[in-house]
């Protein structure tokens, strides 16, 4: 009855836009505030998106908007918007805490992720390495981790998405190399496991564990994330290391359909959303190290995505859903490899 | 009377209760499996065991503390009484981040503790240096306005009639403070118990090694598993209120014997 109802109003409201009747709010152009709920370390990265957005928009509908920016682990990000916070749009990089907004709020359909390109993923990363000046551990691979002589740092897959790509890309490795053979794969991923001196709760803590705290042999994290370590560390002589194969990382958008819809904001927070598969945004993306899908921006920068074997989420594990149920839920698979070494 | 009380229902017992009723949303049998899983247990026993630590230096380092504050006249000392009060202003987030750095390998006391033996950062005995840091105010702020009331006359009597200094302490000086010493390493101890922020930067967050309850109910809230998150806060809350509770007891057994004598 409800979802007939809305559908009415946003039929009408579209009829409405059709008809010219709608323009004239435009052209009063009542200032407009939207918020944009995002993962940790994406504050960097969307200050400079807003910075291009908000000329656009004005130029485009002569409306000034402001954008205000949260910024925290996504799980904890998701329960506050189910738990009342006022989000526009969410930037995540986790499909499961996009997922759990349709799916225990009932604040986004569930088909969240066909309404923009890629499954509504403007943009791509993976999990990379950094090692120290000269790499004196030769570290290589994802099968280097599990040696007795490294120690890895990366962030707790219990409550960093960050990390959970971490285990869940060592966990597709194994299984490449020991041919699906889930017991030896799971010998595996405890050892490279236990070689974690540290489980920090947020990847930006873990790289300060590794940078600053000087522990580690190698540091696991986004690859926008390394190159930024790398970048902003640069007399430390840090050196990026791919490996031959990692895990494709999502990082899924969404309006946040009952918010907008309450708040009237629908235009500029889709706006602001579409804004992200322009070239101008994708450029923007990519200085950070992020990947990109738009051919000219790849071209451009092609030398910085040095080519490996991505395998995905849906390919190796069944879907987010599964892997959620199978990996990560309390008593799943990473807790009996995440135990007392 | 009936406004405090009003309050007190609003912001203390209504969410108490809340939690209380969320255990329950998965069932008895669900709550004991929870919190007796070895995960759970072995978290119990870090946090508690690292809040005991905490309390025992914080009872002896507070208690030198506040009789220096008020027993001693130097220059700086409204600094270093202002200063008492720093761990309850600072973000515990920032405590936490300032101790990693001082005590991790290549930290201040790191570069020093650590050849000789003593490793402080990501272990227990870091747990237990974050959670006195937050929590050496309670004793301080406690013991000393009492130490303040105390009577000079009473230890100049015991002088004069041939107690030495250590007598006079024991007999004389620390039965007076002892219901404020001992409220204020209750409120010590209770805090450490919840303490998360500090905590979680310096612990190392070892599964079965440093990983306090407080991380578990965060991992379990990552999982929305919120009668699991709400059962092993229950528990937390009845050590804390069980320790309340017991020190209120021997404060009102002490207070009528001193009564009666």
């Amino acid at each position: 009855m409800s979802s007939l109802s809305q559908k009415l109003a946003a039929a009408l409201i579209g009829a409405l836009a059709l008809t010219g009747i709608a323009a004239p709010v435009y052209a009063q152009s009542k200032p407009v505030e939207i918020m944009n709920v995002s993962y940790d370390i994406g504050r960097e990265l969307f200050i400079k998106i807003n910075e291009a957005f908000i000329p656009m928009w004005k130029q485009k509908t002569g409306q000034d908007v402001t954008i205000s920016q949260s910024h925290a682990g996504t799980g904890a990000q998701a329960r506050s918007i189910l738990e009342g916070l006022p989000a526009d749009v969410v930037t995540f990089n986790q499909v499961i805490d996009v997922q759990v907004l349709a799916d225990r709020g009932k604040l986004i359909p569930a088909d969240w992720q066909k309404r923009l390109p890629n499954a509504s993923s403007p943009y791509y990363s993976l999990p990379a390495f950094l090692v120290r000046k000269g790499n004196p551990k030769n570290v290589k691979d994802w099968d280097d981790l599990a040696r007795d002589d490294v120690k890895s740092v990366f962030p707790n897959p219990k409550t960093s998405g960050n990390a959970r790509y971490t285990y869940l890309a060592a966990y597709a490795y194994g299984l490449d190399k020991f041919k699906g053979d889930h017991g030896k794969t799971q010998d595996f991923v405890k050892k490279f496991l236990s070689n974690v001196p540290v489980f920090d709760t947020g990847g930006r803590a873990s790289t300060t564990t590794f940078v600053d705290r000087n522990i580690g042999d190698v540091l696991i994290t986004f690859e926008a994330e390394v190159n930024a370590a790398k970048k902003e560390y640069g007399d430390k002589g840090f050196e990026i290391v791919i490996p031959s194969q990692s895990l494709l990382a999502e990082f899924p958008v969404s309006v946040i359909d009952k918010n907008v819809d309450r708040k009237g904001t629908r235009a500029v927070a889709e706006a602001y959303l579409n804004f992200l598969y322009t070239e101008e945004a994708q450029e923007i993306i990519a200085s950070f190290a992020n990947r990109v899908q738009n051919p000219k921006v790849l071209e451009k920068h092609k030398a910085e995505y040095p080519s490996l074997k991505l395998v995905t989420v849906e390919d190796v594990f069944g879907g987010w859903e599964k892997a959620n149920k199978e990996h990560f839920a309390d008593g799943g698979i990473l807790d009996k490899v995440f135990v007392k070494r | 009377m009936g406004t405090n009380l009003f309050y007190l229902t609003l912001i203390v017992l209504l969410p108490i209760t809340a939690l209380i009723l969320k255990t329950t949303d998965a069932g008895l049998a669900r709550f004991w499996e929870v919190i007796t899983s070895p995960r759970a247990l072995a978290s119990f026993e870090v946090t508690i065991g690292a809040a005991l630590l905490a309390t025992a230096f914080s009872s002896v380092y507070g208690l030198l503390m506040a009789w220096i504050l008020t027993r001693y006249r130097f220059p700086g000392r409204a600094l270093l009484d202002a200063l008492m009060d720093i761990p309850f202003a600072l973000p515990t987030a920032v405590a936490g981040i300032a101790l990693t750095a001082l005590f991790a390998g290549n930290g201040w006391f790191g570069q020093y503790l650590e050849p000789a033996g003593f490793k402080v950062a990501y272990t227990l005995t870091g747990v237990a240096v974050a959670m006195a840091f937050t929590s050496v105010p309670f004793v301080v702020r406690t013991v000393q306005p009492v130490i303040e009331e105390l009577r000079l006359e009473v230890e100049e009597s015991a002088a004069t009639l041939g107690a030495w200094q250590w007598q006079t302490f024991r007999r004389i000086i620390y039965p007076a403070i002892f219901p404020a010493h001992l409220a204020g390493c209750t409120m010590a101890f209770a805090r450490s118990l919840g303490e998360f922020g500090a905590v979680i930067f310096i612990a190392g967050n070892l599964p079965f090694e440093t990983e306090i309850s407080a991380l578990l109910i965060f991992i379990r809230l990552e999982e929305y598993d919120y009668p699991a998150a709400a059962a092993i806060a229950v528990v937390l809350l009845a050590v804390a209120f069980f320790t309340l509770l017991t020190t209120n007891a021997i404060q009102s057994w002490r207070l009528k014997r001193v009564v009666k004598d």
